[in-house]
């Protein structure tokens, strides 16, 4: 790891180490940068969730709350002497209660998602308040939470606190900061750019999810469990919707995404509340005021404080960065590498010898009454370039999601190399080696082109679902290989660090074909891949596409018979649905009832 | 076991507050629905309601007055509310939309702490709901009996204006699919406006009737609008029957828990929502992906 990435961990130890030395003069007292680093321990987690997955939950009061609770109840009621591993504990209780509530919440999205945890969150609150009374001391809370003891040192309040706090920010800062540059955190990074194309990929969008809906449950204990201990004293309030919702704005108001951000805020919140009640006239209005300033933030779709000095500072990098990116050559034809031998690939299991690279026995998907593809059966052979056609609507795009998994079908079922995978999900028929390129484009427009194909090959090399927190996510050299490789196959080398939503359209297309090449499928679906490309792109990804023919099989849906004509050695023709013709290009051009459903028409009004 | 009377007693009591839920509820899943917006500062506005009550009853003595001008009042404070602010959300993701509605509610909340302070405030029951019925069973609050056939009313309102009228017929339709009803030529913004405007209304109705019966304070609102959540999750989100179902379901929840073992009458509500997400995740009246 260089030493230049260590910056923001440099300069949060200095911080930390100034600031109460520094800071007490302005209005901080000990006990309130304790709690502003309890907020940012949870904030921690939840930046992690919201921030880097983007998954917004309102619930982490419930997680915050059980870990102080559990934590109070054993030291309280003398079940454990040890302060130590009554947070340990209160930790771990946590965790528990967030793979609960997580297994539930994460199968919903978006709104649901966000509900969930705001309701889970109260129903905390009701069974801290009234049936687990006994133990929670209810609407009093648990005074008496004794302080840790650290070898021959007690660690009373105050600085010695202050101390604990600060080392333990400083450690939860580290780890989730190498998580968020983890392997894991660049596909966390994708479900929040775009969760369907990361499922696509091959990565189980759920089991990530779920996994930073415990980690920040994790964090939230702890950080629970220690304002019991830094106030003696355990409050009901822990578990209110209150403090999901201030974590929220604190996070909103200091930076999301920044890691950092949430402890920003809530030195803004905390320091406003301490010193501006005593204000007559004022005091009421501080929260006020942050609310005005947090509705104008979403509004203007601002940074946040620390995001703004993280702008501030790497603007000018990244400005110049772009600046130095090569234009495209005028004709903007792709380099294609020879053959790409991509070291990671999907293994060749095939239960038979002969057995077909892929193959759809009965297919049909129905809508209700409308048969949007009926009784499709065909064979790719290995190493084919076999194409589908048909007029609009005859069902290709539906067929396509069918093979891989995306929709299931109706009836009928699907085979890859004599292996059925009907049934299985995208998820885990990319994993046993079929990709595909969507009609429509699927990236991550927030991530740089090699992020993008990166998160590909993670998929292949790391399969669906892992939890290398503590590694980086370029850290992996057959995969950086890959990235090098497929990057370079669909002639994007040279905007390899550029965010994708700056790249012009026919790039993004050749982005997508290089996204699910470096899945390192064996069978690769290319759904109109020439689709809005000028003619001159025409032909250069016409000769990608023979390219990465080489050493894999292509299933392609085009609409420009010179290039499918050009490019297939079998053509299977669909009309309205169902299975009009198949043959070599010479019989399909043959083929009376061909050229009546469909060629004769295209020649007539839709010229290719 | 608890007695007929008390489980009888309880199960009306159920019903006066499902149809409260109920009435909340469904100013918040016609939004939803609609809108695609989940609003966040529902609370609040229900809170603004209960205050709209306070100051026109406190000025007036008239009920039937601090329900016009309320109404009058919550219209505006809808209509400024979506050309201001959630206009400019429709396209955004839906975290936006929740993230700037719940600090919207902040700042409503905040607002009318700083000009009326945070202490309660009492509303008086109006002269014709005072006193105490005799219901054979159990004897009731005149007022609580008579609001459960106001919000049944207006409940019934809300599903003639959804169901007989042409905004409503657009406002269906829109829930179904928003961009085919601009592609034939509606003014969605301005449907779009109604229904915001609507839901903000339904809200704040239920605050102003209610002022009398709960304790109007700044806060109020939250909880109100966790249980109003929980009533569109079993209910089916952007389902007016569902919401209205919902409703009376939670209220019943609640109320006859209570009857058992008063510690988990809201525990309850909450627990039977995670059943339902787990045996039926779109609601009883929701249909699968349409959020």
């Amino acid at each position: 790891m260089k030493l230049g990435r260590l910056v923001p961990e440099a300069v949060l130890t200095a911080v930390l180490l100034a600031a109460p030395f520094v800071l007490v003069h302005v209005g901080f007292s000990y006990d309130l940068l304790e709690r502003i680093l309890d907020w940012g321990l949870i904030g921690l987690g939840f930046d992690l969730l919201f921030g880097a997955a983007g998954l917004l939950s309102f619930g982490q009061a419930a997680f915050y709350g059980t870990g102080g609770f559990v934590a109070a109840w054993l030291l309280v009621g003398h079940h454990l002497a040890s302060v130590w591993l009554a947070l340990a504990a209160g930790t771990l209780a946590a965790g528990l209660v967030g793979l609960g509530v997580g297994a539930l919440a994460v199968r919903r999205i978006g709104i649901y998602f966000t509900m969930i945890t705001l309701a889970f969150c109260e129903m905390g609150f009701f069974l801290e308040n009234s049936p687990l009374s006994a133990y929670t001391g209810g609407e009093n809370g648990l005074p008496g939470v004794p302080v840790p003891q650290l070898g021959p040192w007690r660690l009373t309040s105050g600085l010695p606190i202050y101390w604990l706090l600060a080392v333990l920010f400083l450690a939860g800062f580290v780890l989730a900061r190498r998580i968020r540059h983890s392997p894991f955190g660049a596909v966390l990074a994708a479900i929040k750019g775009n969760a369907a194309r990361a499922g696509q990929a091959g990565h189980s969008v759920p089991g990530y999810k779920l996994a930073v809906f415990v980690i920040a449950a994790l964090y939230a204990g702890l950080a629970g469990g220690l304002l019991g201990v830094i106030q003696s004293y355990m409050p009901p309030d822990a578990f209110s919707l209150d403090t999901s919702g201030q974590l929220v704005v604190q996070t909103i108001i200091g930076g999301v995404g920044t890691l950092i951000g949430p402890m920003v805020g809530a030195t803004v919140w905390l320091w406003l509340r301490d010193n501006l009640q005593m204000i007559p006239h004022v005091g009421a209005l501080w929260k006020l005021i942050l609310g005005l300033i947090f509705v104008v933030l979403v509004v203007a779709l601002k940074r946040g404080i620390a995001g703004e000095l993280r702008h501030l500072f790497t603007h000018r990098r990244r400005a110049a960065a772009e600046a130095g990116v090569p234009e495209e050559s005028t004709d903007g034809a792709p380099m294609p590498l020879a053959a790409p031998d991509l070291p990671l690939r999907a293994p060749l299991v095939a239960t038979r010898a002969d057995a077909p690279a892929l193959r759809a026995i009965g297919v049909s998907k129905f809508y209700g009454g409308l048969h949007a593809v009926e009784d499709v059966s065909f064979q790719v052979r290995p190493g084919a370039i076999h194409a589908v056609i048909g007029p609009n609507g005859a069902g290709k795009s539906t067929l396509f999601k069918m093979l891989s998994e995306e929709i299931a079908p109706t009836a009928g079922r699907v085979e890859l190399f004599g292996r059925p995978i009907t049934g299985l999900g995208v998820t885990r028929a990319t994993q046993l080696g079929i990709g595909k390129s969507n009609q429509l484009n699927q990236l991550f427009l927030d991530l740089s082109v090699t992020e993008n194909i990166r998160l590909a090959a993670l998929a292949r090399a790391r399969g669906r679902f892992r939890t290398d927190l503590w590694r980086g996510a370029d850290s992996i050299p057959a995969v950086e290989r890959q990235v090098a490789l497929a990057t370079a196959t669909v002639g994007l080398t040279h905007r390899a660090a550029v965010p994708v939503q700056v790249l012009p359209y026919g790039e993004k297309r050749r982005l997508e074909i290089g996204i699910a090449l470096a899945t390192g499928a064996n069978v690769l679906l290319l759904d109109e891949p020439l689709a809005g490309m000028s003619p001159a792109e025409r032909v250069a990804t016409r000769a990608l596409v023979r390219e990465i023919a080489r050493g894999r099989t292509v299933l392609i849906v085009e609409h420009d018979m010179d290039a499918i004509f050009e490019l297939a050695e079998c053509i299977t023709v669909l009309y309205e649905g169902r299975k009009l013709a198949e043959g070599t290009p010479e019989e399909i051009q043959r083929n009376q009832a061909v050229q009546d459903a469909y060629l004769g028409g295209l020649h007539e009004h839709e010229p290719a | 076991m608890p007695s007929t009377a008390l489980l009888l007693s309880q199960a009306f009591n159920g019903l006066a507050l499902g149809t409260l839920l109920a009435l909340v509820a469904s100013g918040l899943t016609i939004i939803l629905g609609t809108l695609g917006v989940l609003n966040f500062a529902h609370g609040a506005l229900f809170m603004l309601g209960a205050y709209a009550m306070y100051v026109v009853m406190a000025h007036t003595g008239s009920w039937l007055l601090g329900l016009l001008a309320g109404g009058v009042f919550m219209l505006v404070v809808g209509v400024a509310l979506e050309r201001v602010l959630v206009r400019l959300f429709y396209q955004r993701p839906h975290e936006d939309q929740i993230l700037v509605t719940f600090g919207a509610g902040i700042v409503i909340v905040e607002a009318v702490r700083a000009y009326f302070g945070g202490n309660t405030k009492s509303v008086p029951t109006p002269s014709w709901g005072q006193g105490i019925v005799r219901l054979g069973f159990l004897f009731y609050p005149t007022y609580r009996l008579e609001l459960i056939g106001i919000v049944a009313a207006l409940l019934f309102a809300l599903y003639l204006v959804l169901y007989r009228t042409s905004i409503g017929l657009v406002v269906r339709a829109g829930i179904e699919d928003a961009r085919m009803v601009g592609v034939l030529g509606i003014n969605v913004r301005r449907a779009f406006l109604a229904v915001f405007a609507l839901g903000v209304l339904a809200a704040g109705a239920a605050g102003m009737l209610y002022a009398p019966i709960v304790s109007v304070q700044p806060d109020m609102g939250g909880s109100f609008l966790v249980e109003a959540f929980v009533v569109i999750v079993i209910g089916g989100l952007g389902s007016y029957p569902g919401a209205v179902v919902g409703g009376l379901i939670a209220g019943e929840i609640v109320s006859l828990t209570s009857a058992f073992n008063t510690a988990y009458s809201e525990v309850m509500l909450y627990a039977v929502m995670a059943l339902l997400l787990v045996l039926r995740p779109q609601g009883l009246f929701g249909s699968e992906g349409r959020v």
